[in-house]
């Protein structure tokens, strides 16, 4: 048996993760240029990436792309100005958190997507109705995950601003806020990427542009090459703004790796 | 032994009982007096959970009494502050604050202007032989600096009395033994009136001119034990026959309430 924890050099970790994209690839060509899988329902990867040529040069694809980030910033970003200083109003005071904790719990779980066909009648398919799905999306989980980590805030340092003098407000200032920011920061990285997906979903219906409505057009001309070109599209977006995000707070939080 | 008039700080009848989880009662501290004089050092001794820590808490203003009252210069404690200076077991430094930012942490909070509050720190990092680390994390700094920063950053304040809940509990024997040796230091100079928790008899003699033994839960004073041990003390004075016979003295007192805190689970 091998030995479980043993650690892996950075060369061979990096030799590791390319290899198993490159199998993921050989596969697909495998089972399509070999003709295993008929075209009609699953292009080659050949055909994938000229479609995607074809997208960008020809059908504007770029304004799609921009449109997708924009919706998604814009959404993300009003709904984290409303929940974290909810989040926090509610970690540190009880009863605010008694107030608001029971149905923002249950808020949660509602699926942003099944909202999707009532907001298109209260906002119509403009852009305040995409805008609105990521809203509803993101805003119930970051107030819920930030009144988490501000509830955890370390107890001895609260006690040991006060002993030398902070006034509550100090507390919240000098304490609550920098001994809570990275985990803030952490949360709204981890929402971000949840936000990508409701965004398709608010695009694959009602939508005139965007990576979402590039798919579903596609699909109606069995254009499989363009769809999964979207597809990865949005994962190589988000694994972009991901590790933006990552470095972002490494920057800015450079005491929590010291 | 101190009479009520001039005491500094004034512990009266003051006990604390936990409500637990079933609704239960628990005494964690039995009806304690205490008078602490000016520029005394007492250190509390006791066994683990006899409430020693709940009575210092209570000193701070973090811990409400159930019965009874505290008051330093003849003003009830109602709630933590500046002049009640404390020094925590856990390490305490705001981990996103420089050694230095740590010091100033309650001189900015009371609004001590820069030039004031970079001064003082000067001051402590030299007293504390952190000259050199004050850009330092808490984080870059080994369990001993980091305490010593964390007195400094309570005597930055100037606190009419210096409160420490085993600050050296988790520290090395021979980083311990030096850092009793700084506190004994600052203690000699600036007569601060210290209250200082711990388990540990040698170190409660060390650097105490009284020793207050508590017993086991629930916790009450037993013996209240005068070190007339002479000033200034240096560590060789550990294994003076005074001391040795101080220390036969406590450990018979202790011994007993620690065998009762274990069986009592």
């Amino acid at each position: 048996m091998a030995r479980p924890f043993t650690p892996i050099g950075q060369p061979a970790r990096l030799a590791l993760g390319v290899s198993f994209f490159a199998l993921f690839f050989a596969t697909w060509a495998f089972f399509t240029l070999g003709g295993f899988v008929s075209k009609t329902f699953l292009a080659d990867p050949w055909t994938m990436l000229r479609d995607g040529w074809v997208l960008l040069t020809r059908f504007d694809f770029l304004t799609d792309i921009g449109m997708t980030v924009w919706r998604v910033l814009g959404g993300f970003v009003m709904a984290a100005a409303v929940a974290v200083p909810l989040g926090i109003a509610m970690g540190a005071y009880k009863p605010v958190e008694a107030l608001l904790e029971p149905f923002v719990s249950f808020a949660r779980y509602l699926p942003a997507s099944a909202f999707v066909p009532l907001l298109i009648l209260w906002a119509g398919i403009g852009e305040s109705q995409k805008l609105l799905v990521i809203f509803i999306g993101a805003v119930f989980q970051i107030v819920l995950m930030v009144a988490g980590q501000v509830g955890q805030t370390r107890r001895d340092l609260v006690e040991a601003a006060y002993t030398l003098g902070a006034s509550d407000g100090g507390v919240i200032r000098r304490v609550l806020l920098p001994a809570n920011a990275p985990g803030i920061a952490e949360t709204l990285r981890l929402v971000l990427g949840w936000a990508w997906t409701y965004v398709i979903v608010a695009e694959l219906i009602g939508s005139s542009s965007g990576i979402g409505h590039m798919i579903i057009d596609s699909q109606a001309l069995l254009a499989t090459g363009k769809m999964i070109f979207g597809i990865i599209t949005i994962g190589v977006i988000g694994l972009i703004s991901d590790l933006c995000f990552k470095a972002l707070n490494r920057a800015a939080f450079a005491w929590t790796l010291a | 032994m101190t009479s009520a008039g001039d005491a500094k700080l004034l512990i009266e009848g003051v006990s604390r009982a936990f409500v637990g989880p079933r609704g239960e009662g628990t005494v964690a501290l039995a009806d304690t007096d205490l008078a602490i004089a000016t520029n005394d050092f007492i250190s509390i001794l006791g066994p683990s959970g006899c409430g020693k820590s709940t009575l210092l808490r209570i000193v701070a203003g973090l811990d409400r009494p159930s019965t009874g009252r505290v008051a330093l210069n003849g003003r009830v404690v109602t709630a933590p502050g500046p002049d009640r200076g404390m020094v925590f077991q856990s390490y305490t430094l705001f981990p996103w604050l420089t050694v230095g930012q740590n010091i100033a942490f309650g001189l900015r909070e009371r609004g001590v202007p820069p030039a004031r509050q970079a001064e003082v720190v000067d001051a402590y990092l030299g007293r504390m032989g952190l000259r050199g680390f004050e850009h330092h994390l808490p984080r870059q700094l080994s369990g001993g600096m980091q305490q010593r920063t964390a007195i400094a950053r309570a005597l930055a304040n100037d606190p009419d009395i210096l409160l420490m809940d085993e600050p050296f509990g988790a520290l090395d024997n021979q980083t311990r033994g030096l850092m009793q040796e700084l506190l004994l230091d600052i203690w000699e100079r600036d007569r601060k009136t210290v209250l200082f928790v711990t388990h540990d008899i040698e170190e409660a003699i060390f650097m105490a001119s009284r020793v207050v033994v508590m017993t086991a839960r629930p916790g009450r004073i037993k013996a209240d034990v005068p070190i007339d041990l002479p000033h200034p003390r240096r560590y060789t004075i550990k294994t003076t026959p005074a001391f040795n016979a101080l220390k036969a003295r406590l450990t018979e007192e202790i011994r007993v309430e620690a065998v009762a805190a274990a069986s009592a689970g």
